[in-house]
């Protein structure tokens, strides 16, 4: 059978935001891709250049619909190096504890939005309905689903109520069950299994060498988070496992999403048990002292790297974001020469990519 | 010849047991197998005019043709599927097993009848000008070369039992002695496997994956002929649920039900009403399988059906052939 090349995206049913793959095959068998980047570039930076430090905060937290907090937090983070600004210990507590349920309900889009490429629709339904769980919890804290705008610089903008607490400790418990059942069926379901062993597989010398990060390298069996690496916010204080796998495949990254789901109920829980009374936010000051920071952070999708630049007036003079699905792409393209094409959905999927991070 | 007589054909054709009830029937079945793949997701479903209101809102559409393709094959070939389709279930004993358009071999022109879906596809994607299409149809040759085996075989069985290639023989033999569901239950469970390959259903629904390759070879198609094509996957749903209920379920015979009505209207009706529950049974199964299994990748579809479906079926042949 001849060569044929097809494209996926910037329009098709398995992308959910425009990127484009030009997929070379022969017959079912993938021999080349290519990737073409910057659909939906908004010129985050230059936006965030012509705005005070406060209002780029915000405008960071709008680069990702999914992972909001973790934009929104590195920036707040490094503006409050700028200053020299020492965060109260309760604020620190409540951005860990949204930073957390965010991730859960990153994972649990995750692995709906797998599902749904492996052309099994009950896995998506049922996972979205439990992530609505999240999403109410989130909305009960900050008053939205999606974008909290929960950190602000020098603190945060909303405290958790005991009543709150109680009602997150109340779900946590529904979640923790739910995340035990999806594990269970994650490592067991046939025709799930048949999708997803051995597909993608991205070995640990190849997810190093390309330079992967997030749930991607763990499940090439790297043991590395910026959580345990060089712990901020509330980390140092918890006691957590880094997930790994060592199946290198699409079922590693989902075994490594869904204990990451387990880990984070268990930081949330550790975090209501020892939150700390006091102030949520400190003063700060409109003009940044002149200086430059760099803010690490694990996003759910990987390790997320801003830049921030002052020069000394209330508007950022750069701000850098290297998003985590960007550092994926190389690890990407090499999952995808010489697979199936049935398989390249579910390839592009399993790093979670995340089209709008990418092109800001 | 009066008016009745050279009437009747045509109602039979058009109206009742043909056209406008398998359309009809097979919208309700589309209902139902949404309805309970919704509740099985934990969703409340669609109302149950939403199929027609679906038909009648696609054939409303404008309808496009790509100046790449062959217009007058790309118009004909969905008209053709349907009508395969249609003229199918005619020859489907549904109340009695004395049915009017019955003859010897009937089984064998069912079975190829229900195979032009698939050409019909085939077709679609060769004369569509989007490489999509022709993934798309080089999945659904690859496809047919898994399930038609095994559904050939599975339907012959009760032929080669009841020694005879007529479907009301066949019914006759399960109302005489057993149903073959019983007699035969590799060949009734490698048939409802076959049927599902044959409807593209999940987790055989690989030469339309829509992740993967969008719409297959139904990719270009809009308006007037993707309800057709819709249409006829719908009507060969019931077509081969009825087929299935109808060799292996024992038709229109349940519990003796319809003893001692035979030819009077009223065992027509109770006949008539148990095969569509059996159907309808089928298709809850079918629907039941849809919500439980991924998308098979299509190397993995035939040789599943090679290895687990096929070679029991020689086997229970060989075992019907020399007992």
């Amino acid at each position: 059978m001849g060569r044929i090349t097809f494209p996926i995206g910037p329009q098709h049913p398995a992308l959910k935001e425009p990127e484009s793959f030009k997929i070379t095959a022969e017959g079912e068998c993938v021999v080349e891709v290519d990737i073409r980047l910057g659909y939906v570039h908004r010129s985050i930076e230059a936006a965030c250049c012509h705005r005070n430090f406060v209002q780029s905060m915000y405008v960071c937290e709008r680069i990702c619909g999914i992972c909001s907090h973790s934009h929104n937090n590195s920036f707040a983070r490094g503006a409050e190096v700028l200053l020299g600004l020492e965060v109260p210990p309760r604020a620190k507590y409540i951005r860990t504890i949204v930073a957390e349920l965010e991730r859960i309900h990153s994972h649990l889009l995750w692995l709906g939005v797998a599902g749904h490429e492996i052309g099994f629709e009950t896995l998506f339904m049922l996972v979205w309905r439990d992530r609505e769980t999240v999403l109410d919890l989130q909305e009960m804290i900050s008053g939205n689903r999606n974008h909290y705008g929960m950190s602000t610089i020098g603190g945060v903008k909303f405290d958790l109520t005991t009543e709150m607490v109680d009602k997150i400790r109340a779900s946590l418990d529904i979640l923790a069950e739910r995340v035990a059942y999806y594990k269970h069926v994650a490592t067991t379901e046939v025709t799930l299994l048949k999708r997803v062993e051995n597909v993608g597989v991205l070995s640990e010398q190849l997810a190093r060498d390309l330079g992967a990060c997030g749930p991607t390298l763990r499940a090439s069996n790297v043991a590395y988070d910026v959580r345990a690496a060089i712990p901020y916010d509330a980390y140092p204080d918890v006691e957590f496992e880094v997930s790994t796998s060592d199946l290198c495949d699409v079922l590693g990254r989902t075994i490594v999403r869904v204990l990451e789901m387990a880990q984070a109920i268990n930081i949330i829980r550790q975090l209501l048990d020892k939150l700390p009374e006091g102030d949520i936010q400190v003063r700060a000051r409109p003009r940044v002292p002149e200086g430059e920071v760099v803010i690490r952070t694990e996003a759910p999708r990987g390790e997320l790297f801003y830049y921030l630049r002052s020069d000394g007036s209330d508007k950022p003079a750069r701000v850098k974001v290297r998003t985590p699905t960007l550092a994926n792409w190389p690890a990407t393209i090499a999952m995808l020469e010489g697979a199936y094409v049935a398989d390249v959905p579910i390839s592009i999927a399993s790093i979670d990519p995340c089209m709008s991070c990418t092109d800001r | 010849m009066d008016n009745a007589t050279t009437l009747m054909p045509l109602f039979y054709v058009l109206i009742f047991p043909g056209f406008a009830f398998l359309v009809a029937f097979s919208l309700l079945a589309e209902f139902f197998d949404r309805k309970v793949y919704a509740r099985l997701q934990n969703r409340q479903g669609p109302p149950w005019y939403q199929p027609l209101a679906d038909l009648i809102k696609l054939l409303g559409k404008e309808d496009i043709v790509t100046d790449a393709a062959d217009r007058a094959m790309v118009t004909a070939v969905p008209l053709f599927g349907l009508a395969a389709v249609v003229a199918s279930f005619l020859y489907i004993p549904l109340w009695t097993a004395d049915w009017a358009f019955s003859f010897t071999g009937d089984i064998v022109v069912i079975i190829y009848l229900l195979t032009i879906p698939a050409f019909v596809l085939v077709l679609l994607g060769w004369y569509s000008p989007n490489p999509f299409g022709s993934l798309g149809t080089s999945r659904v040759i690859a496809q047919l070369f898994g399930y038609e085996v095994p559904f050939t075989l599975a339907m012959l069985t009760p032929a080669i039992v009841a020694q005879s290639w007529k479907l009301t023989d066949i019914l006759r033999y399960q109302a005489d002695h057993q149903w073959f569901i019983v007699l035969t239950p590799i060949a009734f469970i490698g048939a409802l496997v076959a049927l599902i390959g044959k409807l593209e259903r999940v987790p055989f629904d690989i030469p339309h994956a829509k992740t993967e390759i969008v719409g297959g070879p139904m990719t270009e198609y809009t308006g007037r002929k993707l309800a057709l094509l819709r249409m006829m996957f719908q009507t060969e749903t019931v077509v081969g649920a009825a087929f299935i209920a109808v060799a292996f379920l024992g038709g229109p015979y349940l519990f003796g039900l319809t003893a001692g009505l035979e030819g009077s209207f009223l065992g027509a009706l109770v006949g008539f009403l148990i095969v569509m529950l059996k159907s309808v049974l089928l298709i809850l199964i079918l629907s039941l399988i849809k919500a439980l299994f991924a998308r098979l990748r299509i190397e993995q579809m035939v040789r599943w059906c090679l290895l687990w479906l096929t070679v029991p079926l020689l086997i229970q042949i060989l075992a019907v052939v020399v007992l």
